[in-house]
């Protein structure tokens, strides 16, 4: 469980820094939908490439797609599938 | 299953009388006159082919994706005007059928559109948004009744004034963000366009495409209840790009068979021997079958990719990247191929009325790199290509 709020925490840090909401992200619930709140295609590659490098991982391109990353769940349940371990 | 392919055949040698016999005859005046092709869209919806793509219990015929799209090439290598006005109807008749609801009003819709063979065109681009059909600026406005407003700024609707009915993307509501889009049916009747603008343009002069402040009040059920996000990406964008590319091809391959005329017209002359159009006419037929070969692959990954469930394939950055490609290569090329075929033929193909003149089809193909601008592409591309692994 805390882990997964380490790993919730970061998404949303990586969203605050390049997903360029017009809202808080504070605001948003984990399953708000994030191209809903705003974020743009553009913008959502940035996401991409900041959650791969806070990570440490690379998204295979069967997960580079829409819904992956439409929310904080979404993203964090790829991230699982990774089997990405939030180290601490 | 045979008599479905069957019917597909039927369809196509239809449609390719149709555009021999009716698109091809009109085709220099439709271009002359900026005028539209009433004639050839009147005898397609005479062979029902405005509605074949749909499943026979809404009245269609079943026709497949691949048929729809090979009647796209048919028609393009006649009149590409014809061949746009049908392509962009299939468009948006392909994708409602595709996000179609069980029971909801667009499955009516749908059948009255194949009894009456109507016509869709589509207001997708907008003044105000850089050429980024992702968002909008125009929104929904509710009413108590139920109903819903919108005013749209467009900088072109594509035959708009022979249009039964018009496919509009908008913000869902007035509070929404400008990529939280809804796609919204509205019939001529429930429609006002204020033409804001003229069409006298370079090339598909045919689809009399002026701007126009669209205006419409519809009940809330012809708001299309799957998100325009999804909806463009499993559908709208790819079903764009391999209709207008077998079009474009169709185009590519006229102004080919003119210079191959050309050529042939030029060796009886000269018996024994090559005539030098004729190695020039070589490197116009390689760049051709590049192009035909990148049609045929992307129509044949886009139908396999449809058949998949949840088509969860065409919404990957990797089928956005190929589909993309596709647009970019076919409407450079196709222009290439057209541009070859004139340095074959010379002032015969300069001149406007010979057998081998090609004018028309340069100028039709050029419209190509504008219909969703390449450069606005490339720059997706460009962003995409940073994350994308497979490409």
């Amino acid at each position: 469980m805390a882990m997964n709020k380490q790993m919730t925490d970061t998404i949303r840090r990586v969203l605050d820094d390049h997903a360029r909401l017009p809202v808080d992200v504070d605001t948003l619930a984990d399953d708000s939908d994030l191209y809903q709140a705003g974020m743009t295609s553009h913008a959502s590659v940035n996401v991409m490439l900041a959650l791969e490098d806070a990570f440490d991982v690379e998204f295979p391109d069967r997960l580079l797609q829409r819904s992956v990353f439409e929310s904080v769940d979404a993203i964090s349940s790829a991230l699982t599938e990774l089997e990405v371990r939030v180290a601490g | 299953m045979s008599s479905t392919l069957d019917s597909d055949q039927a369809l196509l040698a239809a449609v390719r009388q149709i555009a021999t016999e009716v698109a091809a005859p009109n085709a220099d005046d439709v271009d002359r006159n900026a005028r539209f092709p009433a004639e050839t869209i009147d005898a397609l919806r005479g062979q029902r082919a405005l509605s074949a793509f749909l499943p026979t219990g809404l009245g269609g015929d079943d026709a497949s994706f691949a048929t729809i799209a090979h009647c796209c090439l048919e028609l393009g290598r006649q009149c590409g005007a014809s061949a746009m006005v049908f392509a962009m109807h299939q468009i948006q008749l392909i994708t409602i059928a595709r996000h179609l609801e069980p029971d909801s009003w667009f499955e009516q819709y749908l059948r009255t559109l194949a009894e009456e063979q109507r016509l869709i065109a589509s207001v997708t681009s907008e003044v105000g948004t850089g050429g980024d059909m992702g968002r909008s600026i125009a929104a929904l406005t509710p009413a108590d009744d139920g109903s819903v407003s919108f005013e749209k700024q467009a900088p072109t609707v594509s035959y708009a004034a022979y249009a039964d009915d018009l496919l509009t993307t908008v913000r869902r509501s007035p509070d929404a963000e400008p990529g939280d889009q809804r796609v919204v049916l509205s019939r001529k009747d429930q429609t006002e366009l204020e033409q804001t603008g003229t069409w006298d343009v370079l090339g598909m002069r045919g689809t009399c495409s002026p701007a126009y402040t669209v205006r419409a009040t519809v009940p809330g059920e012809q708001v299309l209840s799957t998100t325009f996000a999804r909806v463009a990406a499993e559908s709208m964008v790819p079903i764009s790009h391999i209709l207008w590319s077998h079009l474009w091809l169709g185009i590519a391959e006229d102004a080919f068979d003119r210079a191959r005329a050309f050529v042939r017209a030029a060796a009886k002359r000269t018996p024994g021997q090559t005539p030098p159009a004729a190695y020039r006419l070589s490197h116009v037929m390689v760049e051709l079958s590049l192009l035909r070969a990148e049609v045929d692959s992307a129509l044949k990954e886009f139908i396999a990719a449809s058949a998949e469930p949840g088509r969860q394939r065409l919404t990957t950055m990797a089928a956005v990247l190929r589909f993309n490609n596709l647009k970019l290569a076919v409407s450079e090329h196709a222009a290439d191929v057209c541009r070859g075929a004139l340095d074959v033929s010379g002032i015969l193909g300069f001149k406007n009325d010979t057998p081998f003149s090609v004018g028309r089809h340069l100028r039709d193909t050029m419209s190509a790199e504008l219909m969703v601008a390449n450069t606005r592409i490339h720059e997706t591309n460009a962003g995409l290509l940073l994350i994308a692994k497979e490409v």
